[in-house]
C-alpha cells in the first residue's frame, strides 16, 4: 500500500473486485440459453445484400479513429510534416533546443 | 560474500565486458556454449546487482576506486582531489543497474530462438554484452568522462545491433540514424565536460559537485549537458531518430537500446541534481525538463495513435512515456530549493517519475517483444494487413493485454502506480499539467486498444491460418518481464519504500554522493 497527502493505494482492493466481477459475470452467463447451438442460432438473418466472407468484416488499423484524426487535422498536419526523416534537420532541432535553453539560462539569470 | 560485495561494483561491468570478448571464441567451438556463457554471465551481474542492492539499501552507498590499496580509499595520500577512475553506487545508480540488467537477461533470452536463422551471430552477442557494459559502466562510473567513454561503447554497440539485420534497408537507415545521432549528442556532452574540467581541473563528478559555482562556462556546460542527454533519451523535439531506430532493430535489443535511452535519462538528472544540485536556477531549469516532458507525453501519444507500424508506434509511446518521467523529476527539481514544497509534493513527484522508469522498463520492454513476435510470425510490421492473432498466439495476446494495461495505466497493474503518484504530486504544483498527463494516458489506452482490435482480434485470416505461438525461449523472455510487471502491481510499497525512496533520496541528497569520494578530505 502507497499513501499519499490525498489518500492511499492498495492493489488488493481492486484484485478483489476484479474476482467479484468476474464471477458475477460467470455466473450470469452460466443462467444463460443451454440449448443454443453454434452455427444454427447464430446465422445472420436473410436480406438482400450478399454476404461478406468472415475476412472482410475485420476492421483495419488504418480504418481505426479516422474521425479523430480528421478532426485535429489541423494539429496532425504540421506535426507530421515535421518528422521528416531526414537526419539534417534531427540535428537543426538540436542545435536549435541547445540555442534555446542557452538564452534562457543567461536571461533568467540577468533578470 | 562481502569481498564479493565489496568488489562487485566492478565486477558488474567487468563480467559482461570479458564475456562479450570470450563470445566469438567460445563460438567456435560450440553454438550452445556460447549461448550458455552469455546468459550465465549475465545472470552472474544479475546476481551480484542483487547483493549490492541489498548492501546499499542496508549501508549507503558504494565507493570502489581502481588501482587503490582499499577500494574505498577515494582519494589518495598527498591529494586533496581524486585522482584515479572511481565507481560510485548509490540508490539511482543501483536502481538502474537493476533495469539494465533485467531486461537484457530477458531480451538475451528472447533472442536465442529469435536470431537462430541469422548469420553473424558471435557478433550479435559480443555486441549485446557491449551495450550491457557501456549501460553498467554509465550508470556505475563517478566520473563525467568515463560517463562519456562509456556512453560511446553503448552508442557503438547500440546502432551496430540496430542495424544488425543489413538485409532490410530501413535497419542500416535506422542504425546510421541512431550513431549519427548518438556522436552529435556525444561529443556535445564531451565539450562540456572539457568546458568543465578547463574550469576545475576536475572530472569526478563529487569533486566537481563539492566546488561547483554558476557562472557563464558552467551555464553553458548545463545547456550542452541537459541537451545532449536529452536527445539521447528521445525527449520531443529531439525524439525523431527513436522510431527511425526502435523500429528496426532485432527484437530483443530494442528493449535494451530503450534501457540504454533511460540510462541517458539517468545522466540528465545525475547532472541536474548531483553535479549542479542546489547551485543550480532549479526553477527554470526544472520548467525546462517539465516542458520537454510535457511536449514528449503528447506528441509521443499523439503521433503513436496515428501510426500503423507496430513497432514505430511503440516508439512513440516509449517517447510518450519517458514524458512523465521528465514532468515527475521535473517538478522535483524544481522545488529542490524549497524544502516545504519538496516535502509535500516534490519528493513523491520524483518518487513517481522514478517507479515509472522501472514499470515502463517491464511494461515497455514487453511491448516491444510481443510488437516483433508479431513480425517475427507474419513477417509484417504494419497493422493493417494483421488480424485475428489471439487465435493463434494465445500466449503473445495475454503478454500484449498485461503490458497494453499497464502501459494506459489500468489500476491494478504497475504503470496505475506510478501514474496515481504524479497525478497527485503534479497536481499540486500545477492542476494543468496533471490534466494533461490524464489525457495523455487517454490516448494511450486508445492506441493499444487500436493494436489490439486491428492485431489480436477479428476473424482467422486465411493467410495466417497455419501461424503457431512463438518457441519456448522467446515466450520465457516475454515471461520474465509478465511475472515483473505482475510482482510491481501486486507489492508497489515494497517497491517505492525499498527501491524507488533510496534512489529518489540519492537525488536529491548531493551533499552525501559530494561526501562518498570528498569525506576524506582533511
Amino acid at each position: 500500500m502507497i499513501e499519499s497527502p490525498s489518500g492511499f493505494w492498495g492493489p488488493v482492493a481492486w484484485i478483489i473486485a476484479l474476482i467479484v466481477a468476474l464471477l458475477v459475470a460467470y455466473f450470469i452467463r452460466s443462467r444463460g440459453e443451454k440449448a443454443h447451438k453454434e452455427g444454427v442460432q447464430s446465422e445472420e438473418f436473410l436480406m438482400a445484400n450478399p454476404r461478406l466472407s468472415e475476412e472482410k468484416t475485420h476492421v483495419r488499423a488504418h480504418n481505426i479513429y479516422w474521425g479523430f484524426f480528421e478532426g485535429l487535422k489541423k494539429y496532425y498536419d504540421p506535426t507530421i510534416n515535421t518528422h521528416t526523416g531526414i537526419i539534417n534537420d534531427y540535428v537543426i532541432w538540436f542545435t536549435a533546443l541547445i540555442a534555446t535553453v542557452t538564452i534562457i539560462l543567461f536571461i533568467v539569470g540577468v533578470i | 560474500m562481502d569481498t564479493l560485495v565489496t568488489h562487485s561494483p566492478i565486477l558488474i561491468i567487468a563480467i559482461p565486458l570479458l564475456a562479450a570478448f570470450l563470445t566469438p571464441l567460445i563460438g567456435r567451438v560450440s553454438q550452445k556454449a556460447r549461448e550458455a556463457l552469455v546468459i550465465a554471465s549475465l545472470a552472474f551481474a544479475e546476481f551480484l546487482v542483487i547483493i549490492l542492492a541489498k548492501d546499499i539499501y542496508a549501508n549507503g552507498l558504494h565507493v570502489y576506486t581502481l588501482g587503490a590499496s582499499l577500494p574505498e580509499l577515494a582519494i589518495p595520500a598527498g591529494y586533496i582531489v581524486p585522482i584515479r577512475i572511481i565507481l560510485e553506487v548509490d540508490g539511482i545508480s543501483i536502481f538502474m543497474g537493476i533495469i539494465s540488467l533485467t531486461v537484457s537477461l530477458a531480451a538475451a533470452i528472447y533472442s536465442l530462438h529469435f536470431m537462430k536463422e541469422e548469420t553473424g551471430q558471435d557478433r550479435f552477442y559480443t555486441l549485446l554484452l557491449l551495450l550491457v557494459t557501456g549501460m553498467l559502466g554509465f550508470e556505475f562510473t563517478g566520473d563525467l568522462f568515463n560517463m562519456f567513454v562509456f556512453l560511446e561503447i553503448l552508442s557503438i554497440s547500440g546502432a551496430a545491433l540496430a542495424a544488425f539485420r543489413m538485409r532490410f534497408a530501413d535497419a542500416v537507415e535506422g542504425g546510421f540514424k541512431y550513431i549519427v545521432i548518438s556522436a552529435v549528442g556525444a561529443l556535445i556532452i564531451l565539450f562540456a565536460v572539457g568546458l568543465l574540467y578547463a574550469q576545475y581541473n576536475l572530472l569526478n563528478i563529487a569533486a566537481l559537485a563539492d566546488v561547483m559555482q554558476y557562472g557563464t562556462i558552467e551555464k553553458i556546460a548545463l545547456a550542452l549537458l541537459t541537451i545532449g542527454f536529452i536527445m539521447k533519451l528521445a525527449g520531443v523535439p529531439l525524439h525523431m531518430w527513436a522510431p527511425d531506430t526502435y523500429a528496426v532493430a532485432p527484437a530483443g535489443i530494442t528493449p535494451m537500446i530503450y534501457v540504454a535511452s533511460q540510462a541517458c535519462m539517468y545522466g540528465l538528472y545525475r547532472v541536474c541534481f548531483t553535479l549542479y544540485g542546489i547551485t543550480l536556477d532549479q526553477l527554470t531549469v526544472g520548467w525546462i525538463v517539465i516542458i520537454i516532458g510535457v511536449l514528449s507525453m503528447f506528441v509521443g501519444v499523439t503521433m503513436a495513435v496515428i501510426q500503423t507500424d507496430v513497432k514505430r508506434l511503440m516508439a512513440y509511446h516509449a517517447i510518450s512515456q519517458s514524458g512523465y518521467m521528465l514532468l515527475g523529476v521535473g517538478v522535483g527539481l524544481a522545488v529542490l530549493g524549497d524544502p516545504e514544497a519538496l516535502a509535500a509534493y516534490g519528493r513523491q513527484a520524483m518518487n513517481g517519475g522514478i517507479f515509472h522508469i522501472i514499470n515502463n522498463a517491464w511494461y515497455k520492454g514487453l511491448l516491444f517483444l510481443t510488437g516483433e513476435t508479431l513480425f517475427f510470425r507474419l513477417g509484417t510490421r504494419d497493422l493493417n494487413k494483421m488480424g485475428g492473432m489471439g487465435r493463434n498466439m494465445k500466449f503473445t495476446s495475454i503478454a500484449f493485454i498485461i503490458g497494453a494495461l499497464a502501459i494506459s495505466g489500468i489500476p491494478p497493474f504497475n504503470g496505475f502506480t506510478s501514474k496515481w503518484l504524479i497525478y497527485e504530486s503534479v497536481y499540486q504544483f500545477n492542476p494543468i499539467l496533471a490534466v494533461i498527463a490524464m489525457l495523455v494516458s487517454l490516448i494511450t489506452l486508445a492506441s493499444f486498444t487500436k493494436v489490439f482490435q486491428s492485431a489480436f482480434t477479428g476473424p482467422r485470416l486465411p493467410e495466417y491460418k497455419d501461424v503457431k505461438e512463438v518457441p519456448k525461449s522467446m515466450l520465457i523472455g516475454m515471461a520474465i518481464l509478465v511475472a515483473a510487471i505482475i510482482f510491481f502491481s501486486l507489492f508497489p510499497g515494497l517497491i517505492v519504500d525499498h527501491v524507488v525512496s533510496p534512489a529518489t533520496d540519492a537525488l536529491i541528497n548531493q551533499a552525501t554522493y559530494i561526501s562518498g569520494v570528498m569525506g576524506g578530505v582533511p
